[in-house]
């Protein structure tokens, strides 16, 4: 019975941050628009070599892509917090950690979900063989929520500091250098034509050690940032 | 057992930490002359890199302390944050800075060990790429700490992203190694230690022990300043300061 | 609706000590708080008051000291602990781009639902007519009554209140004191702190002064 309302708290609390979302629907298009500006600045900075963007391609994506999920991460904990309704989660009967994976599918949804519809454009500008396009799209259904989970400890850690935005960077872009590596490799491999099974096991193994740790060590910090 | 409770007591942890202060010192500039002496007289020039891969006997010691201080960080501010000790706290963040700078060291040290060989100054071999990002995790925790008011709050959340920084770094240099190997040039770009002989193990282990000793030396004194400036409001440190 | 077995339910402080800001607010506090009373929190701005009720609620550490419910420490217990309380801090607790409805669903699926209906709570605090607006568009006293809302969806036994009249007009504080005191009659306990005067007329009032 417990784990039955726990299920519950679970699906309300996402249906409610989706729809917090909703009613703000403006907002949701600024990572977007961020994530295809920054990939754009690429080949203004570098030159317009079919051959250089197609060597760079992969990893200015997913760069940029770590980018845009840092940018957006920051609103996870923020409203929450200056409402009251974030110390509400923590006095919940439930345990925080669920909640707070509600919360990173909620935030994963809304922000993860749209960069990985416009990646194939972003492919396609940077001048990306199909067989590529479709294994970024792979590492970016694989590793957004990576990006999500392991952003989220860094905001807990953060949420109730003034210049939080700022030091976030710094906490939480040396956690993703795995990520990226892998990601951007695999995406490298496919466009010679090579297999990336090993590439997309080692981001699969990432997401369910983010899966499993991240939820425990952002509730530990919200309990930290509010007390 | 009875000596650890008393010395987690913050008082007769500053009297006992003092009275080692002048052994950890006197042993640091031992082993370091040993160490120094070894290394750069003793030791034999290396058939490849003839002298200028003495500078190893710093680079390498130093790296291994910027891993070994990370996870003491780590673990001292697990120790506080579960049984609620505030002198693990303490050592924890005291530990920081030194780390960081240890860190810092191999960086650059190693950065002058590749200069002779590659004629540039930085290289993305893996084990430096390696320093650096542990490097920024150090200063993140720093930076952490410096942003929270609140010492025990400060004390608690560094803890977690230290315990946070300590999973990933295995995972880190795994995949820095990796693709390390897959970007490498024609030439080979990996710092190649020189086959190690006995000659030179000698002189590379008295340094480790002189980091450490010095590691010991320096987080007492600043676990000291910490736990002085903590218990400002207490008996024990008025009587001290006048 | 209350527990059988209300004898052994007790809130209990001992040696609670609380800095801030290097300065310590209180120290060697202690209080035994039992069904159908009342702890009533007084003192100046800044005296500890919101501290001392975030210690009890368990957001909060205290210095030194502990508190304990029903014979457990209240951090040790953690969600068992938070299923019997219910807290209206400062800030109203709500989002304002939810309805009441959709706020007070949320705030009993966080806790352990009681029988009432949501309409019949809205009713209770004044709010009938208002269940599909905005909180946004609400007025300052009722969102007041919104937040205090919450407390009335969850089966809850300490209520654990900073400053709940505020914004809340002469009707609405006469309504909030009648559910503080049927709360009490219930079986119920309080932890209240408020700059305006409580008027409790059938419960047993425990009253600390943090500025003393």
């Amino acid at each position: 019975m417990k784990s039955d309302s726990l299920t519950r708290a679970f699906a309300l609390l996402l249906k409610r941050d989706l729809t917090l979302a909703v009613r703000h629907r403006a907002e949701m298009i600024n990572p977007l628009l961020f994530f295809i500006l920054v990939t754009s600045l690429f080949p203004l900075g570098i030159g317009a070599d079919p051959r250089l963007l197609q060597a760079v391609g992969p990893g200015v994506i997913w760069v940029a892509a770590l980018l845009a999920a840092l940018l957006s991460l920051e609103g996870i904990f923020r409203s929450d917090f200056e409402d009251g309704t974030l110390e509400q989660l923590l006095l919940s009967s439930h345990p925080v950690s669920v909640l707070v994976l509600a919360k990173v599918l909620a935030h994963w949804l809304i922000t993860g979900l749209p960069l990985l519809l416009v990646s194939p454009l972003l492919g396609v500008l940077l001048g990306l063989p199909a067989a590529a396009i479709q294994i970024l799209l792979l590492t970016l259904v694989l590793g957004t929520p990576v990006l999500s989970l392991l952003g989220a400890v860094g905001v807990a850690l953060t949420v109730g500091l003034r210049k939080g935005g700022m030091i976030l960077s710094l906490l939480v872009l040396p956690l993703y250098v795995p990520l990226l590596i892998f990601a951007a490799n695999a995406v490298d491999t496919a466009a010679a034509g090579l297999p990336v099974t090993a590439h997309l096991s080692l981001i699969s193994a990432l997401l369910v050690l983010a899966l499993s740790l991240s939820p425990l060590a952002t509730a530990a910090a919200l309990r930290i940032s509010l007390s | 057992m009875n000596f650890f409770h008393r010395l987690s007591s913050p008082k007769y942890f500053y009297r006992f930490a003092g009275r080692l202060l002048p052994w950890l010192a006197a042993a640091f500039v031992l082993f370091t002359l040993a160490g120094l002496y070894y290394g750069l007289v003793v030791a034999p020039p290396d058939y490849q890199q003839g002298d200028s891969y003495r500078i190893m006997f710093i680079h390498v010691p130093a790296a291994w302390m910027s891993l070994f201080i990370y996870m003491v960080m780590a673990g001292a501010g697990a120790i506080g944050l579960i049984w609620h000790i505030k002198l693990a706290e303490v050592f924890s963040i005291s530990s920081a800075t030194i780390g960081a700078s240890f860190t810092f060291l191999a960086l650059v040290t190693g950065s002058i060990w590749g200069k002779p060989m590659w004629g540039t100054w930085w290289v993305w071999d893996a084990r430096l790429t390696s320093e650096l990002i542990l490097l920024f995790l150090y200063l993140g925790v720093i930076a952490l700490h410096n942003a929270i008011d609140d010492k025990r709050t400060a004390a608690r959340a560094t803890a977690i992203l230290a315990i946070v920084g300590v999973v990933n770094i295995p995972i880190i240099h795994y995949s820095v190694e990796w693709w390390n190997t897959l970007h490498q040039g024609p030439t080979v770009t990996k710092f190649d230690k020189p086959s190690i002989h006995l000659s030179m193990l000698i002189p590379l282990l008295l340094m480790a022990v002189a980091f450490k000793l010095y590691y010991a030396l320096v987080v007492l004194m600043r676990a000291r300043c910490e736990v002085l400036e903590r218990e400002r409001n207490t008996q024990w440190v008025r009587e001290l300061v006048e | 609706m209350k527990q059988t077995g209300n004898h052994t339910l007790t809130l209990e402080a001992r040696g609670l000590e609380c800095i801030r800001d290097d300065r310590v607010l209180f120290s060697e506090l202690a209080f035994r708080l039992e069904p159908g009373q009342a702890l009533l929190l007084e003192g100046r701005n800044g005296s500890g008051k919101t501290s001392l009720l975030r210690i009890l609620c368990g957001i909060r550490l205290p210095d030194a000291g502990s508190v304990t419910w029903c014979g457990s420490d209240i951090n040790r217990l953690g969600p068992d602990y938070h299923e019997h309380t219910a807290y209206v801090g400062h800030r109203d607790g709500i989002k304002l781009d939810l309805t009441p409805l959709e706020n007070l669903a949320m705030a009993r699926a966080l806790g352990k639902p009681n029988e009432t209906t949501l309409e019949a709570v809205l009713e209770q605090v004044d709010l009938y007519g208002f269940e599909d607006v905005l909180t946004r568009n609400l007025s300052a006293g009722q969102k007041r009554r919104l937040a205090l809302a919450r407390l009335l969806v969850t089966d809850t036994v300490l209520w654990i209140l900073d400053e709940p009249f505020t914004s809340l007009d002469v009707h609405g504080i006469q309504v909030v004191e009648q559910l503080l005191e049927q709360h009490t009659a219930r079986g119920g306990m309080l932890a209240v702190t408020s700059h305006h005067p409580v008027n409790f007329k059938h419960t047993t009032v425990q009253r600390i002064d943090l500025s003393a």
